[in-house]
């Protein structure tokens, strides 16, 4: 389990994160909403330890994720990164393999290789693909390489970030379903960062929504269209006016 | 308040210097304490050997061999003022290894090896590759700041090297199609006059250079602003910082081996 302690974090005189309690329970996908800006990305940088916390405790199973072995901690970790975050002088495959490649246990480069290229395929991608270099990639072929690096050491955490944004609808569908396919297949724990309400209702087992540097609401995603909470409605249904725009 | 307004006006750049200085040597430290411990990321390394040494071979052969000739021209004419143009051979290879070669093939470098750091590693950066080499349980300081340093160092005195050979060529070439030397006796008075220590200085300012290319390039690259405008002054930063303490460095080094 995952979680949170009364985590601030200040830019400066810009207070991010003002107080975050959150909890992820083991083999849940979480999803965390919220405006740009609300320090949504902030907060899953602060649990990877990315970023550090000005104060509060996050904790893994219990344990501080700020002390301790960080290969071991990192080692439970699958990240997905908003633009990919593809090494662009390594090829796909290298991608994919890079923590089997690089990891404390190194597979050899034809045993990395196969499961690159299955991996890939699990992610809808041909093997042909492999030998590519990610600038030669669509931004949707991206993210699934993506996804499939995120994937390749089997986690038993993943996060992504934004996972849909800058797709067109069809490839955000995909990704989706891709999501949702592999965190209930691997039994994974899931935590998403996302202002697509579609991913929320594709991938989320519980949703938060992030606002004022605070968790405003948190429930089971089949709660959300029922809460009466004018910040999370005028959200979701995107409306330009109310509570949120006038703190803007 | 109004009499203190100058002081603080002085004083701010000078904390944000003494800062970066700081910051500096930290991650020069930092680098200089994982060579030695794995892993090790050899095609990293194999990599950045060709892109700091062999593809800068053909700027520092080009900047050596005008320089040379240029050299052995204005010693020529300088020298002619006392009778002594003979000293053109010994002065023009004296100058090559212990000052120009090493200096003007370290600048040259510098523009462009360090700039191409910079921008690779800003780009990363802004782009999350480094974050994402953080949660692939990889140091970025291992896997992209220790090989390039280490590749440096080695490269640098080879490129050095080469550079004192062509710039003593092309002061021979200008003195024997110029200025009326005898073939043979040039090159004597080159092979006589130099010593040891005068080609092994260079060879070590070379070293102590190629510390600073790639650890600017790294350090400005890492420490990149966002998005483009953040690459671009990382990148102009970095190679401001590494021509500056190259100058500053060679002076230093220059009254270490000679000053006595």
């Amino acid at each position: 389990m995952i979680e949170l302690t009364n985590v601030h974090k200040a830019f400066g005189p810009k207070h991010v994160l003002s107080g975050v309690d959150l909890n992820i329970a083991k083999g849940t996908s979480m999803v965390i909403i919220g405006g740009s800006g609300t320090g949504k990305s902030v907060l899953l940088k602060s649990v990877l330890g990315l970023i550090r916390p000005d104060s509060g405790t996050i904790t893994l199973d219990g344990k501080d994720v700020a002390k301790g072995d960080r290969d071991a901690f990192l080692a439970r970790f699958g990240m997905l990164f908003q633009g990919g975050a593809l090494f662009d002088s390594l090829r796909v495959w290298e991608n994919v393999a890079f923590r089997l490649r690089h990891g404390k246990q190194t597979l050899p480069k034809h045993e990395a290789r196969e499961i690159a290229i299955e991996k890939l395929r699990r992610v809808g991608l041909k093997p042909d693909v492999a030998d590519q270099f990610p600038a030669e990639l669509s931004g949707g072929m991206q993210k699934r390489v993506g996804l499939a690096r995120a994937i390749a050491a089997e986690p038993e955490i993943i996060f992504f970030d934004e996972p849909t944004t800058g797709l067109d609808p069809i490839m955000s569908g995909v990704i989706n379903d891709l999501i949702r396919e592999i965190v209930t297949e691997m039994g994974a724990t899931a935590m998403t960062i996302t202002h697509d309400m579609t991913s929320v209702r594709a991938i989320a087992d519980n949703v938060a929504m992030l606002h004022g540097g605070k968790v405003r609401w948190s429930g089971p995603v089949a709660d959300l269209d029922a809460t009466d909470d004018p910040y999370v409605q005028q959200f979701i249904h995107g409306r330009a006016e109310g509570p949120i725009e006038s703190v803007r | 308040m109004i009499l203190t307004a100058p002081l603080a006006a002085i004083g701010r750049p000078v904390m944000a210097m003494l800062a970066g200085i700081g910051r500096i040597s930290i991650f020069a430290a930092q680098v200089v304490s994982h060579i030695l411990r794995p892993p090790f990321y050899p095609r990293e390394f194999f990599a950045a050997v060709m892109q700091i040494g062999w593809f800068s071979l053909p700027v520092v052969a080009m900047t050596a061999l005008f320089t040379g000739g240029a050299l052995a021209l204005q010693i020529y004419a300088g020298g002619a003022r006392y009778g002594a143009e003979a000293a053109v051979p010994s002065i023009t290879a004296l100058g090559m290894v212990r000052e120009l070669g090493p200096v003007l093939g370290g600048l040259m470098v510098a523009a462009r090896v360090t700039s191409s750091i910079a921008a690779e590693i800003g780009t990363m950066k802004v782009t999350e590759q480094i974050d994402a080499l953080t949660t692939l349980s990889t140091n970025p300081i291992k896997y992209l700041a220790v090989p390039r340093v280490v590749a440096a160092v080695l490269v640098m005195p080879v490129l050095v090297a080469v550079g004192d050979v062509i710039g003593i060529a092309g002061g021979w070439l200008v003195g024997v199609n110029q200025l009326g030397f005898n073939s043979a006796t040039y090159i004597k008075n080159t092979a006589d006059f130099l010593q040891f220590w005068d080609v092994g200085s260079g060879l070590v300012k070379g070293a102590a250079f190629g510390f600073i290319i790639a650890l600017m390039g790294v350090y400005h690259g890492m420490y990149s602003g966002r998005g483009a405008q953040g690459v671009g002054t990382a990148t102009k930063s970095a190679v401001v910082a590494a021509s500056v303490l190259i100058l500053a460095s060679n002076f230093l080094l220059t009254r270490v081996f000679f000053g006595s």
